[in-house]
């Protein structure tokens, strides 16, 4: 029972990017949940939105740590996008500040939302187009078990996947971006790939990005090097943690360990 | 417009209109002749109905059709069932067909052996080519088009093997980038450069910093080729990659501590063939009286000649067992064989004993000159032999005979020109 649980998730995850099934909150799920043995685990899988955080992911910091990292910084007035006047506290001497609060209320939400998908095995990718953090990227990346991807972006690797990569191939099910823009100040082509072949993006935007495109934006600093460094951190305890609490359910509650 | 997909045929919520029936049998058995898994369903698409007001609508029910459907059939070129060949790439072998042309390799090997007669346990790749060979004559001039028994690894193309799990994870953390070990090749590089500045930041601290550290040997190596890097990562590379990963390495190189990752670096340096264009000087032999003697060897045109100098001679020179007053009548020869003697100064000192076989009689003579000269360099200092060396003693006469060009009387003899 459980199984076909898993599997109705997994199609959700896998096949077409229904990725509002995940969300939906009226049943309209594959499965017949009626008779589960654990109603706490399989609530958790089929209806996701119910709990804030599931995870307990508040705990992982705090406003004032993301006051000590730098993150309210922003750039210069001139640099300013229109579409993050909502996101800015105000600015002092020329400099953007960003509203910490609403950074800690977006960053809440994306770090459950990444901890979700973690829990479910989803494929996560850290994309940055940053040279002065692509090592620490990769590394935290390759520490979580996940993906990275912080090198020229060929054209089709997203939109034209089977080509590049084989016939095949699972296209990542979340881009985490730690800076949206690239090195000439345009907005990465990667979130508009991910808009277009439904994969949602979580994203670190700047007060010089914009951010309509992505699905859970969170206004903050990308420049500082401890500010990049507090994200990694952030985002490799949650996925870790995701990870470790799948671990946990499976043993104890012995569901099948295809996500 | 109405157009199904391989997925969705299964499902049989696609019960749709009575017309829809007849659409759905042919789009099936359209799906089964157009070949289903390579191609997908791209030729089923050519089969559109066109419905009046149902257009748009997948999920007809039954109680909803109308009897009178206005149906147009839309024909399209038979071109677009055929499969398109040229798209799908070279041909691709599944790991399992690999496998049992292996085994089939390894029995038919042992049957070769036994046909043969030999030990199926030790018969090796040679055995069985000239095995090949015998059993299979071939008389074809092109080599590669003879009958041939390799190991299915040499025939078949290598193909990159699946790079993800059963869930459809892919086993490289940079996957995604398309060019994995590349990409992950600069990280290890940079990886390694940031521990060697982490180093040179404890030692200043402990206050032992040294600029003087110990130095990689880079003489006599080269930074490998494009090709060689890419044979070693499996996967192509742009020159701008090449570039860049060179860039790194030299970053590497100009840091003080570099010699903790000597032996990452030396990974990617060639060692240069030791290129000695010098002729190695023969040795200096005694014979059972104690008389020193040298042989050496030197040709000219397609001439063979060999010299043995004895020491302590008076100037006889034998060749092919002759006199060489008698072997070389013309003066001009003579004077080539004793041309190296006269300018080291030591014409009455050597004996000297020749062989010499081919070409002619001036050609022979500067092979004996050359030989000569070769074999005087062990009796001689090094000051001397570079004084021979620029007198052009020891450099082999490359002129050979030019060929006849056809349309020509010879190599550059012309037929008489006729104005008309």
């Amino acid at each position: 029972m459980a199984a076909g649980v898993l599997t109705g998730v997994r199609q959700v995850l896998r096949g077409p990017r229904l990725v509002s099934a995940v969300f939906s909150c009226h049943g309209q799920t594959f499965s017949s949940a009626a008779a589960a043995p654990d109603t706490g685990e399989t609530k958790i899988l089929n209806f996701p939105l119910t709990q804030p955080d599931y995870f307990r992911l508040s705990e992982l910091f705090t406003l004032k740590d993301l006051f000590e990292a730098r993150v309210h910084l922003g750039h210069k007035k001139g640099c300013r996008h229109r579409l993050m006047e909502p996101y800015l506290f105000g600015s002092r001497l020329d400099t953007d500040i960003i509203d910490l609060e609403q950074t800690a209320e977006h960053l809440q939400r994306a770090l459950n939302f990444t901890a979700h998908v973690a829990y479910r095995g989803g494929i996560i990718l850290f994309v940055s187009r940053r040279r002065q953090f692509g090592h620490l990227i990769e590394t935290t990346a390759r520490e979580c078990g996940e993906y990275a991807h912080t090198r020229y972006w060929k054209g089709g690797l997203l939109t034209n996947a089977s080509i590049q990569y084989s016939p095949g191939v699972r296209l990542p099910d979340l881009i985490l971006f730690f800076s949206t823009l690239n090195n000439v100040f345009q907005q990465h082509v990667g979130i508009r790939d991910a808009a277009k072949m439904n994969i949602p993006t979580v994203g670190i935007v700047d007060s010089n990005c914009n951010p309509s495109l992505i699905t859970y934006p969170v206004p903050g600093n990308d420049d500082t090097p401890v500010a990049m460094e507090m994200y990694c951190r952030l985002f490799k305890m949650t996925i870790n943690r995701a990870k470790d609490k799948r671990r946990q359910m499976e043993l104890l509650k012995g569901i099948s360990a295809s996500v | 417009m109405w157009i199904c997909e391989c997925g969705i045929l299964q499902d049989v919520s696609l019960q749709c209109a009575k017309g829809c029936d007849v659409v759905f049998a042919s789009c099936l058995s359209a799906c089964r002749r157009a070949n289903m898994a390579a191609s997908g369903c791209r030729g089923v698409r050519s089969i559109l109905w066109k419905y009046g007001s149902y257009g748009n609508n997948l999920f007809v029910s039954r109680s909803k059709m109308v009897p009178q459907l206005p149906l147009r059939q839309i024909y399209v070129a038979s071109s677009l069932w055929k499969k398109n060949l040229a798209a799908a790439g070279p041909q691709k072998f599944t790991q399992e067909f690999i496998d049992k042309q292996v085994e089939e390799f390894e029995v038919g090997k042992r049957h070769l052996a036994n046909m043969m007669g030999e030990d199926p346990e030790t018969f090796t790749q040679e055995d069985i080519d000239r095995s090949i060979a015998y059993l299979f004559p071939s008389g074809l001039f092109e080599k590669r088009a003879r009958p041939v028994m390799k190991h299915p690894e040499e025939i078949f193309p290598k193909q990159t093997a699946i790079q993800w799990d059963a869930e459809g994870r892919p086993f490289h953390f940079l996957f995604y980038t398309g060019k994995q070990s590349y990409y992950s090749l600069l990280h290890d590089v940079y990886e390694k450069i940031l521990a060697i500045e982490r180093h040179q930041d404890k030692m200043r601290n402990k206050g032992l910093f040294t600029s003087d550290t110990k130095q990689i040997l880079l003489t006599g190596s080269r930074w490998l080729l494009k090709e060689e890097i890419e044979e070693n990562l499996v996967e192509n590379i742009s020159v701008q990659d090449y570039m860049r990963l060179i860039q790194l390495m030299e970053l590497l190189l100009s840091m003080p501590y570099c010699s903790l990752e000597e032996e990452f670096i030396l990974k990617f340096r060639k060692q240069l063939e030791v290129q000695s264009s010098k002729y190695e000087i023969p040795a200096l032999q005694y014979d059972p009286q104690g008389v020193a003697f040298s042989v050496a060897d030197g040709r000219r045109k397609s001439a063979k000649a060999s010299i043995t100098l004895r020491d302590s001679g008076s100037g006889n020179i034998t060749i092919n067992g002759r006199n060489y007053l008698h072997y070389f009548p013309v003066l001009q020869n003579r004077e080539q064989l004793m041309f190296p003697l006269l300018f080291v100064g030591m014409m009455g000192r050597f004996d000297i004993e020749g062989s010499v076989e081919g070409s002619g009689h001036s050609a022979q003579a500067g092979a004996l000159r050359l030989a000569i000269s070769r074999a005087l360099l062990s009796f001689v200092s090094e000051g001397e032999v570079e004084k021979m060396r620029q007198a052009g003693l020891l450099t082999a006469d490359p002129r050979i005979r030019e060929r006849k060009k056809p349309g020509q009387e010879g190599a550059r003899k012309k037929f008489t020109w006729k104005k008309r």
